[in-house]
C-alpha cells in the first residue's frame, strides 16, 4: 500500500518548541509544516490539505480559539490544542470550539505521538463504524444497530439515558468531550449547566462497564474538563 | 568641676527651640507708645525696602485713616484684597487669611495686631491670624501700641482713665522675633495731632480731649520705652546663656499665682504675669476648689474659669486642684513643683474675723518658710471692677455658661419643718420642765438643733436656733412669756445654743458638700474607669471609637464623632456608620484646623467659635492622631473645669488606645514581614537545591549528547536521554509546586466548586498516578452509598495525588497504600494511609509547614510543598488536615472536608435509572 506521509500543521510562536516538533515528528515519518501565527497557521491548514493540527492557544497575533472557529468553517480535521497548566477554561473554550484533544506543556514526545495517533485513527475510525454498527474497545462491545451493550460477552442493561451517554461517547471515540458538549447532546441544549447530572450518570455507567470503578479503564475523565472514551 | 560649661538639657532645648523657630515665620512688630506715632508709615518703609532687596512683599491689610504720607508709600506694593464678612446688616471687610496663606509671599504686612475680626471669621482675633501665617512659614510686619498688651491693659486704664478691650496676649508680643520701637516725643504727637495728621480734622480735638493728654502720653511712652528695653533685656540674658556666660545663670524661679472667685482674680493673674517677667520666673496659676468654693453660685465660678483662661493666654499653666483644705493644697503643690513664689490676693477677712477664722495668708505665711509670698490687692478697685463692662475676655466664652439655677421648690419648706421640730421640742420640753434641770432642757432644743442642720442645712438651723433660743427664753427662763433674761447665767445658755447651732449647721453641711463632691469625684472616676477597661478590652479601632462616643456621650451629654485622616493627611468622615451616640455633620473643615495645628476649636473657643460643635485633638505620644468633634447639649458639663479635665483625661485615654491598637497592628505586619523573610530565605535554599541538581544532570548530559563525535554507544545514548527526561520532569513538577503555592499564597486563586462524585475523584487521581504506583496495590474503601461532594476536583484531584506520592515515598516498595473515606456529621474524612515507618512524634505539624522536609538533601527531594500545598488547598475549602500514626504502624493523613450543603438532588435520575428498562 503506498501510503501517503499524514501531513501535520504545527501552529506555534516559540522557535525551540517547533523545532523540536519539526525535528521529532519528521522523523516518525510525517510531513510537517509549520506557523509562527495564527492568521498563517489558517491558511497553511487550508493549503496542506492537512490531516492534524497540532495549535497552540497563546498566540501572539489572534486567540487559538479563533484559530479553531475558522477551520471548523470549513474543515473537521482533527486540532489538538497545546495549553499551560492550570487553565482548564482555556481548554473548554477550545474543545467547545471544536478542538479534538489538548495537550499541557510541558509534554513529552511520546505522549504527543499517541495524541496524534488517536487523533488520525479517530478521523478514520468514524467512518468504520457507521458502516459495520460494531463499536469495540477492550472488553466492551456495543452494537449500535441492535442496542446490545456487552461486557466479556456478557449482556449489560442500561437505562436509555445511560445508553444515549455510551453512544455519545462512542460517536465521538478518543476524543475529549467536555461536559457542556456531552449534556448538550444527551439531554439537550437546556441542561448544559447541570454537570452533576452527567457525573453521577457516569459514575452509574462505570459501576455497570468498569471491572474496578475507580480504576477506569475506558471511561475517563479528564480532570477538570470531560470526558473521554478510551481508544485502546 | 567645670561650672561654666552650659547645661546639656539646656543646651538642647536651645537647639529644639531653634530649630521650631527656623520653620515659623519671622514676626516683627514696630511697636509704639500711641496711635499717630508712625508705625504704619515705618512699617511701609521697612517693606518697600525689602522690595528693593527682590523680596516677595505683600500688604495684607493695612488702615491708613486717610493719611497721605502713608498712603503714598503704598504705591507698588502689592495689596491683597479684603475679605467682605456680613455683620448685622453691614458688610465689614476683614484681613483675608485664606488669601494670604494661599499667595503665600516671604513677608506679608498685617496691621493693628489687636484687631478684633467681625464674627464669622476663622479667628476672633487678628493676632491668632497672624499666629496661623508664622506657622506656615511666613513672615509677619505687624503694628502694636504699648497699651494693647495684656498685662499692661489694666495699668494704662487706671493710667489714662479709657480702657480698651481689644488685647494682644503678652506672649506673641515675647515670641516676636525683632520688636522695632517706633518713638515720638508727646510734644510732636500732639503737634502731628494738631495738624491733622493722625485723625482726620474732626476727630482730632475729641481724642486730644480724652486720651491724647500730655500726661497720657508721657506715661504712655514710658511704658513702651520700658517694655522695649525689659525685652532687650532678657535678649542680653537669653545671649549671655548661649554662650555660657555663667555668672548670671539664675536659680531657677518658680512662681505661683493663687486665685480665688473673687473679681481680684484676673487682676490678680495680670500683676502676677508682670511681676514673673521681671524675675524671669516660670509661672502657672492655680485655683483651689475647697467644698465650700463648689457651693457658689455659677456666676462666680465662671469668673474663676475665665481668669483661668486668661492666664492660660497670658502663657501660664493653669491648674484647678479640689481639695478640701486650701493651704494644705497649696503647699503641697508647690513642694511638687519646686515653687518658690507665691502671689496672693490680699485677705479679705479683716480685724477679729481674720483673727477667729484665720486666713489663708497667714497660714500660708507660718508653714511654707522657704518661700516668698507676694501679696497683692487694691480694695477700692474692687467696687470699680464689679460694675465693669464686659470685657472682651468674657467673649471668649461667650454666653455660653448656663446662670445660676433657681431656688428648688421646696426651699421654703425647710423653714416650716424647722419651725414644726423647734416647736415639738418646745412641746417635749413643756412636759419635761420641772422634772429635769433647765441645763438639760436645753439640750432637747439642741437635738432639734443639730437634727434640722442634718436635714435642712444651715439656713432652717440658723433659724431654728433663732427660734428656740426665743421659745426657750420666753417659757422656760425666768420672766416667764417675756423676752428679758433675770438670771445672767441664761444669757450664756442662749448664746451657745446659737453658736452651737450655726457651728453643727456649719460642720453638718461641709460634711455633706463633701459628700457630694466625693460623690462627684467617685462618679468621674468610675467613668473613668469603666472606659479604660472597655479600651483595654477592645481590638479593633472601631472598638476604640465606639466605646469612646459612647462614654464622652454619657459623661458630657453630647453627640461625638471620632474623625481620623486619611492616608493624605485630610479628615475624613468615618467609613462605618457608628452608633446611636455618634453625632453626624461635623465640620471637616474645623476638624482639619484642629488636626493640623493641634489646638482645640470651635464652640466656646479662639478659634472659629462659630463652628456648632467643639473640636478636641487627640494625642497619642505628642502626635495627633485624630479629632473629637462633640456637640454639647448643656455647655456647662463640657466647660467646667473639673469636666475639663476629665474630658482631657478621656481624650488621652482614647488617644492610648488607638496608639495601642496601631501599635500592635504595626507589630503584627512586622511580623508578618518578618515570617515572610524566613519563608523567602528558605524558598531561596530549598530552590537553589533543587532545581540546581536536575538541572546539573540535564546539562551534563545534554552536552555529552552534544558533543559526541560518534564514540557514545546507542545504550549510552538511551541513559543520558532518559536521565534528562527524568530530571526535567522532576524540574517541571517543582515549579509546578512552587508555582501553585504561590497562587494559593497570593489568594488570587478561585475556587471552581461543583458537585462531584468522590469515586470519581479518586478514579481520575489513580488513573493519573498509574505510571507511578508501578503495581502498588491501592485499596480504596469509600461508603457504599454514592457520596457527592461540593469541591474544585482539579484542587482537590492535587491533593489526594500529592497525599499518594508522599505515601508511595516514604512507605518500603510493594507494600499497600488505603484510600478510605467516612461520612461524619455535615463532613467527610478521606485518608490516605501507608504501612511505611510512620511519622516521628513531634513533626505532625510541622510536616505541613512550607518547605518542610524530612530528609533534608535527600536524592527524592521535592522542595517541601507537597504538604503544604495540601493544607492550603483544605484550607480554602473550609477543611482541616492532620496526619497520625495509624494503629498497626504507618503514617495516616486524613482531611476533613464540610459538608454543609446537601446534594442537588436529581429528578430524573428516579424516572429513569430506578428502573432497568432493557432497551426501550
Amino acid at each position: 500500500m503506498t501510503k501517503i506521509d499524514p501531513v501535520i500543521i504545527v501552529i506555534e510562536d516559540d522557535p525551540p518548541i517547533r523545532r523540536f516538533m519539526l525535528t521529532s515528528l519528521r522523523t516518525q515519518g510525517f510531513n510537517v509544516f509549520e506557523a509562527e501565527t495564527g492568521k498563517q497557521g489558517i491558511v497553511e491548514a487550508s493549503i496542506r490539505k492537512a490531516d492534524v493540527v497540532i495549535l497552540d492557544l497563546g498566540l501572539p497575533d489572534i486567540d487559538g480559539v479563533e484559530v479553531i472557529k475558522a477551520i471548523r468553517n470549513w474543515s473537521e480535521l482533527p486540532i489538538i490544542v497545546l495549553s499551560a497548566r492550570n487553565s482548564e477554561q482555556q481548554k473548554i473554550a477550545a474543545l467547545d470550539a471544536g478542538a479534538d484533544d489538548y495537550l499541557t506543556k510541558p509534554f513529552g514526545f511520546g505522549e504527543l505521538l499517541a495524541r496524534i495517533r488517536v487523533a488520525l485513527r479517530h478521523s478514520y475510525r468514524s467512518l468504520e463504524q457507521t458502516q459495520t454498527g460494531i463499536f469495540t474497545v477492550a472488553n466492551l462491545r456495543v452494537d449500535l444497530v441492535n442496542r446490545l451493550v456487552s461486557i466479556d460477552n456478557q449482556e449489560v442493561h442500561l437505562t436509555p439515558i445511560q445508553y444515549r451517554l455510551l453512544t455519545v461517547l462512542i460517536k465521538h471515540a478518543g476524543k475529549v468531550l467536555t461536559h457542556r458538549q456531552i449534556l448538550k447532546e444527551v439531554w439537550g441544549p437546556s441542561y448544559q449547566e447541570n454537570a452533576h447530572y452527567l457525573r453521577i450518570y457516569m459514575s452509574q455507567l462505570r459501576q455497570k462497564l468498569e471491572a474496578d470503578p475507580t480504576q477506569p479503564q475506558i471511561l475517563l475523565t479528564e480532570s477538570g474538563v470531560g470526558y473521554r472514551l478510551k481508544l485502546t | 568641676m567645670n561650672d561654666k560649661r552650659p547645661d546639656p538639657d539646656a543646651l538642647l532645648a536651645r537647639v529644639e527651640r531653634e530649630q521650631i523657630k527656623a520653620q515659623r515665620g519671622h514676626l516683627k512688630i514696630f511697636f509704639g507708645a500711641a496711635a499717630g506715632v508712625g508705625k504704619s508709615y515705618a512699617m511701609l518703609l521697612a517693606a518697600r525696602e525689602r522690595r528693593t532687596e527682590n523680596i516677595d512683599v505683600v500688604v495684607g491689610i493695612i488702615e491708613t485713616h486717610g493719611r497721605k504720607e502713608t498712603q503714598s508709600l503704598l504705591e507698588g506694593l502689592e495689596v491683597l484684597p479684603r475679605q467682605p464678612i456680613g455683620y448685622k446688616g453691614t458688610i465689614l471687610y476683614e484681613f483675608d487669611i485664606d488669601a494670604a496663606l494661599k499667595r503665600r509671599p516671604t513677608i506679608i504686612l498685617v496691621d493693628e495686631l489687636a484687631h478684633t475680626n467681625a464674627p464669622g471669621s476663622r479667628h476672633p482675633k487678628r493676632w491668632q491670624d497672624v499666629h496661623e501665617l508664622l506657622a506656615a512659614g511666613i513672615d509677619v510686619y505687624t503694628a502694636l501700641n504699648v497699651q494693647h498688651l495684656e498685662s499692661l491693659n489694666d495699668i494704662i486704664g487706671q493710667i489714662t482713665g479709657i480702657r480698651v478691650w481689644e488685647t494682644v496676649p503678652d506672649t506673641v508680643f515675647e515670641d516676636a522675633d525683632e520688636v522695632e520701637l517706633v518713638d515720638l516725643p508727646p510734644d510732636e504727637l500732639l503737634l502731628r495731632l494738631k495738624e491733622g495728621k493722625v485723625y482726620l480734622p474732626h476727630q482730632a480735638q475729641q481724642a486730644i480731649q480724652h486720651f491724647f493728654r500730655k500726661g497720657n502720653l508721657i506715661a504712655l511712652r514710658e511704658l513702651a520705652l520700658r517694655q522695649t528695653a525689659s525685652r532687650v533685656d532678657a535678649q542680653m540674658l537669653d545671649y549671655r546663656e548661649n554662650h555660657a556666660i555663667h555668672e548670671v545663670w539664675q536659680v531657677n524661679e518658680r512662681l505661683l499665682i493663687c486665685i480665688g472667685p473673687n473679681p481680684l482674680a484676673e487682676r490678680l493673674v495680670r500683676a502676677g504675669k508682670r511681676i514673673a517677667v521681671g524675675l524671669r520666673a516660670q509661672w502657672g496659676v492655680l485655683y483651689v476648689e475647697t467644698p465650700k468654693l463648689q457651693r457658689l453660685p455659677a456666676e462666680q465660678r465662671d469668673r474663676v474659669l475665665r481668669a483661668l483662661r486668661l492666664a492660660e493666654q497670658l502663657g501660664a499653666e493653669a491648674v484647678t486642684l479640689s481639695a478640701p483644705d486650701m493651704s494644705e493644697a497649696i503647699i503641697e503643690f508647690c513642694r511638687k513643683h519646686n515653687i518658690n513664689k507665691i502671689v496672693l490676693g490680699k485677705p479679705g477677712r479683716r480685724g477679729l474675723k481674720r483673727w477667729l477664722l484665720g486666713s489663708v495668708v497667714d497660714e500660708l505665711i507660718s508653714q511654707a518658710h522657704n518661700i516668698n509670698i507676694y501679696l497683692l490687692g487694691s480694695p477700692q478697685l474692687l467696687t470699680d471692677e464689679r460694675n465693669e463692662p464686659q470685657s472682651s475676655r468674657r467673649r471668649i466664652l461667650p454666653n455660653i455658661l448656663v446662670r445660676a439655677r433657681p431656688k428648688p421648690p421646696g426651699y421654703w419648706l425647710r423653714y416650716l419643718w424647722a419651725g414644726l421640730i423647734t416647736l415639738a421640742s418646745t412641746l417635749l420640753a413643756f412636759l419635761l420642765v420641772g422634772r429635769i434641770e433647765l441645763a438639760n432642757l436645753v439640750m432637747i432644743f439642741l437635738l432639734a438643733v443639730v437634727f434640722i442642720a442634718t436635714r435642712y442645712g444651715r439656713g432652717p438651723s440658723i433659724f431654728a436656733s433663732v427660734f428656740g433660743v426665743i421659745l426657750f427664753d420666753v417659757l422656760f427662763v425666768k420672766p416667764y412669756y417675756s423676752l428679758s433674761v433675770a438670771d445672767g447665767q441664761y444669757l450664756i445658755t442662749l448664746i451657745t445654743m446659737l453658736i452651737v447651732g450655726i457651728v453643727i449647721s456649719n460642720l453638718m453641711i461641709n460634711v455633706r458638700s463633701q459628700a457630694k463632691v466625693a460623690s462627684h469625684r467617685e462618679r468621674r472616676a468610675a467613668a473613668l474607669y469603666a472606659m479604660s477597661k472597655e479600651l483595654t478590652r477592645s481590638q479593633t479601632e472601631i472598638d476604640i471609637v465606639n466605646i469612646a462616643v459612647r462614654h464622652v456621650h454619657s459623661e458630657f451629654s453630647s453627640r461625638n464623632v471620632i474623625l481620623f485622616p486619611d492616608a493624605s493627611g485630610r479628615i475624613s468622615y468615618p467609613k462605618n456608620p457608628g452608633i446611636i451616640e455618634s453625632l453626624h455633620g461635623a465640620d471637616l473643615s474645623v476638624a482639619q484646623w484642629v488636626f493640623d495645628h493641634n489646638e482645640m476649636a470651635g464652640q466656646g473657643t479662639n478659634t472659629l467659635p462659630g463652628a456648632q460643635a467643639i473640636y478636641y485633638p487627640i494625642h497619642n505620644e505628642d502626635k495627633v492622631v485624630g479629632v473629637l468633634a462633640l456637640l454639647p447639649i448643656n455647655l456647662r458639663r463640657v466647660f467646667l473645669p473639673e469636666q475639663q479635665k476629665l474630658l482631657e483625661t478621656f481624650l488621652r485615654q482614647i488617644g492610648q488606645g488607638i496608639g495601642r491598637i496601631r501599635l500592635s497592628e504595626q507589630a503584627k505586619t512586622t511580623q508578618m514581614q518578618i515570617e515572610a523573610e524566613r519563608l523567602r530565605n528558605s524558598l531561596l535554599s530549598a530552590i537553589s537545591h533543587d532545581l540546581r541538581t536536575p538541572l546539573s544532570t540535564i546539562i551534563g548530559s545534554a552536552s555529552a549528547l552534544a558533543e559526541d563525535n560518534g564514540q557514545l554507544q546507542a545504550q549510552d545514548k538511551l541513559e543520558l536521554s532518559r536521565a534528562i527526561v527524568d530530571e526535567a520532569e522532576r524540574m517541571s513538577n517543582l515549579v509546578n509546586n512552587i508555582l501553585d503555592m504561590a497562587r494559593l499564597d497570593a489568594g488570587v486563586v478561585e475556587l471552581n466548586r461543583q458537585w462531584h462524585p468522590l469515586d470519581e475523584i479518586i478514579g481520575t487521581v489513580l488513573t493519573r498516578l498509574h505510571k507511578h504506583l508501578a503495581g502498588r496495590q491501592v485499596k480504596v474503601k469509600l461508603p457504599p452509598e454514592l457520596t457527592m461532594i461540593f469541591v474544585d476536583s482539579v484542587m482537590i484531584e492535587q491533593v489526594l495525588i500529592n497525599l499518594l506520592e508522599n505515601a508511595l515515598r516514604y512507605s518500603p516498595a510493594g507494600s499497600d497504600i488505603d484510600i478510605s473515606a467516612e461520612i461524619l456529621v455535615n463532613a467527610l474524612q478521606i485518608a490516605i494511609a501507608d504501612h511505611g515507618p510512620g511519622i516521628a512524634k513531634g513533626l505532625e505539624d510541622r510536616l505541613f509547614e512550607k518547605f518542610y522536609q524530612i530528609r533534608h538533601e535527600a536524592a527524592q527531594s521535592g522542595v517541601g510543598l507537597g504538604l503544604a500545598i495540601c493544607r492550603a488547598i483544605i484550607e480554602i475549602h473550609g477543611g482541616r488536615i492532620f496526619a497520625q500514626n495509624r494503629p498497626g504502624g504507618g503514617a495516616m493523613f486524613s482531611f476533613i472536608l464540610p459538608m454543609d450543603q446537601a446534594p442537588p438532588s436529581i429528578t430524573l435520575e428516579q424516572e429513569n435509572s430506578a428502573q432497568l428498562q432493557n432497551h426501550d
